[in-house]
């Protein structure tokens, strides 16, 4: 099986977190239209690792993991804090940045 | 050459009293005028007490410096604030501190009823000051600051009663015709600078002879037009009868006797400028022909006495000029006329205030007659100004006068003639306008209302008339005799040079050739104005015209203001439509792009999102579109 597959099902699974992050409104779906696009980073630099035959990419997903981790709970609080606040996890309702 | 240490306090003294009076305000009102009387009188002291000594001393020793101050430093460029009283300055600085003192004491009692007497005494004091340290500066950057200063008290004291928007609108056509004149100056000074690298009379006369003829030429021509500005020569000359809205006071000191010489001065000072460009001097030549015929014949048409005495005064300023233009012999007539002409043209402006002092300020002379038999004093002594200005013998023009038009003939050639001639007919002119003043103001019949009741003045205003009658009758007879003035000033104006002898007439020959016009002049207006209508006839489309100031007005109105104030529109147009346009069309655009820039910011996440997805993609094309 040729090895390039692999980056296009990860550039899919980015594509579709992309369009997920513009166009779904439920805070928690765009989050883990996040975590996809991350994930098909990840899927990328492991590809890459295995094309080099080094491992610099495996070392960079090990990173992203960490840091989507970090984010989950970071990102997660925030949203269980909007929803009690104003009783709705869209994100269009969080527009004050305009004002 | 001598150090004084006198010299400065001729112009300090009225200076400091000028401050005085301006800062103390009203507190100064009461005794105000006596204390600018007392310096003025003080400074004609001291100018007596250096004349004296000047006297006393002989040959090269006469003139006397006082170093003040080094005011300009720079590099090999050096100018000092120095005062020098030579032969020649010496002659103004009498004149300007003795007719100045008497106008002083004649203002007390003119002015006595203006409740601003004090400003106006101020203002005099100012004006001595300025023109003092005009005549005294030894460079021509010492005498352009006097050359300023003459002009704005001359601004200051024609716009006196700037309540009048008439009067003060004459102060600004009077500024502006100067300010005209003084780019001459400023002009003459820089060439003066580039030439010689000199701005001193002394450094400039020892640069003349290795200068070139078009330099000297140049530098002729931009003095000329300063003397012209400040003298009211023809082109010029528009604001001088104008001048005439300040206190008569003013019009007999500055505006005749003092301040409108200047330009003769000038001209006399940088004698050797003219001396070495016979281009220059003919320049001088004409400019002074045309004015003195031009003010003559604009004196006959004239009913405002003191407007008649202003186009007197600028005809015979065109005499001292003309006489300037003749060469060495000539400067030494041209002061001695100027100095006549300080007495008796002072002594003729004060008779005319006195007229209207007690003729309630009435300056229309259709509306005089017969006063000469309720004010005999001032009739007295502006009949003997009357008869000095004519060039009566024994009086003061007399001498004067002919000298100038003796010389003019003798110039030689052609040139000689032709200036002679218009010397000679301006005489006739002089001669006519002025015995129609005295015909209309002192003979004949009454013609002012019964509620006006004319009265001789007081004492503090004829006794100095009577004095400056005395100088119009004695001074002409005391300058000329012995050629007392011509010696006096030879070693200034270098007047040794000129030879006897080639005389195109003999002077005998020319005084009774000037005192026959005069004659024809003096019996035609006495013919003509046996009976004066009370208002002026329409007369013919010439004394229209010369009524009309010879329509140098409507000239300098059609050719300058009125195209100049086009072209100011025009730049103002331009300012608001282009220059404006554009500066604010810069702002504009900023303002209408932010305006749709700001729509972008409109707080939702998701299309802050896709823009950062779409501008990630667009960097990529990109990116992949240059490697391709």
């Amino acid at each position: 099986m040729d090895i390039s597959n692999y980056l296009y099902l990860s550039a899919i699974l980015f594509t579709i977190g992309a369009v997920g992050v513009v166009v779904r409104r439920n805070a928690i779906v765009v989050f883990m239209c996040v975590e996809l696009m991350l994930n098909a980073a990840n899927l990328a630099f492991v590809t890459f690792s295995r094309i080099n035959g080094d491992l610099v990419g495996q070392v960079a997903s090990f990173f992203t993991m960490v840091v989507a981790a970090c984010e989950v709970v970071v990102g997660l609080a925030i949203i269980v804090t909007m929803y009690r606040s104003r009783r709705s996890a869209s994100i269009d309702d969080a527009s004050l940045l305009k004002r | 050459m001598t150090t004084s240490h006198n010299l400065v306090y001729l112009i300090a003294l009225p200076l400091v009293s000028a401050a005085i009076l301006l800062l103390l305000g009203r507190i100064a009102d009461k005794w105000g005028h006596l204390l600018a009387t007392l310096v003025s009188a003080s400074t004609f002291a001291i100018a007596a007490i250096e004349f004296f000594s000047m006297r006393s001393r002989s040959g090269a020793a006469r003139p006397a410096m006082q170093d003040l101050f080094t005011w300009i430093s720079v590099g090999s460029f050096n100018v000092h604030a120095s005062l020098l009283l030579d032969q020649l300055s010496i002659c103004f600085v009498l004149l300007i501190t003795g007719v100045g003192t008497l106008i002083h004491i004649y203002s007390i009692a003119y002015m006595s009823h203006d409740h601003d007497r004090r400003r106006f005494f101020a203002y005099l004091n100012l004006f001595v000051a300025a023109m003092l340290l005009l005549v005294l500066g030894d460079s021509y950057l010492n005498l352009y600051v006097g050359w300023e200063g003459v002009g704005l008290a001359s601004y200051l004291l024609i716009g006196f009663w700037n309540q009048k928007p008439a009067y003060a609108v004459a102060a600004k056509k009077a500024f502006v015709a100067n300010r005209v004149g003084d780019i001459g100056l400023s002009l003459a000074i820089m060439i003066s600078f580039a030439q010689f690298g000199s701005v001193s009379f002394s450094g400039v006369e020892a640069g003349v002879p290795h200068a070139s003829k078009a330099a000297l030429t140049a530098l002729g021509a931009m003095l000329l037009l300063a003397a012209a500005g400040k003298s009211a020569q023809f082109p010029l000359q528009s604001w001088l009868g104008d001048a005439m809205a300040g206190p008569t006071p003013v019009s007999a000191l500055i505006h005749a006797a003092t301040m409108v010489t200047a330009g003769v001065y000038l001209i006399t000072r940088s004698h050797f400028v003219f001396d070495a460009s016979p281009t220059a001097q003919t320049m001088v030549l004409i400019v002074g022909g045309i004015t003195l015929l031009f003010g003559a014949l604009v004196g006959t048409a004239k009913d405002d006495i003191k407007k008649a005495l202003a186009a007197s005064t600028m005809s015979q300023i065109g005499y001292m000029i003309l006489a300037t233009g003749l060469g060495p012999i000539g400067y030494a007539f041209a002061i001695m006329h100027l100095l006549t002409h300080g007495f008796f043209k002072a002594g003729m402006f004060l008779g005319a205030g006195s007229v209207m002092h007690g003729m309630n300020d009435e300056v229309n002379m259709r509306r005089y007659g017969a006063i000469g038999k309720v004010m005999p004093i001032t009739a007295v002594t502006f009949g003997l100004g009357y008869l000095a200005i004519i060039g009566v013998p024994p009086f003061a023009g007399f001498y004067s006068k002919d000298k100038i038009i003796e010389t003019a003939f003798n110039a030689g050639g052609s040139k000689g003639i032709i200036v002679g001639g218009a010397a000679l007919l301006g005489a006739a002119i002089t001669a006519f306008y002025m015995t129609r003043v005295i015909v209309l103001t002192f003979t004949g019949t009454k013609r002012w209302d019964d509620q006006v009741h004319p009265h001789e003045s007081p004492s503090l205003m004829w006794i100095p008339m009577v004095i400056l009658a005395v100088g119009s009758v004695a001074s002409g007879f005391l300058f000329n005799s012995g050629h007392a003035l011509v010696n006096w000033l030879a070693p200034v104006v270098n007047a040794a040079g000129h030879e006897e002898g080639k005389a195109l007439m003999q002077p005998m020959t020319v005084s009774l050739l000037a005192l026959g016009v005069v004659a024809v002049g003096v019996s035609i207006a006495i013919l003509k104005y046996r009976t004066v209508p009370v208002d002026a006839p329409a007369g013919n489309i010439l004394t229209k015209i010369v009524r009309r100031d010879l329509l140098q007005d409507d000239f300098n109105d059609r050719v300058l203001v009125r195209p100049g104030q086009a072209l100011t529109n025009f730049f103002v147009r331009m300012d608001n439509s282009f220059i404006d346009g554009i500066v604010r069309g810069v702002g504009g655009i900023v303002a209408v792009s932010s305006t749709n820039l700001r729509k972008i910011q409109n707080g939702y996440v998701r299309s802050y999102a896709l823009i950062m997805v779409v501008g990630v993609l667009a960097l990529l094309t990109t990116i992949w579109m240059v490697t391709l």
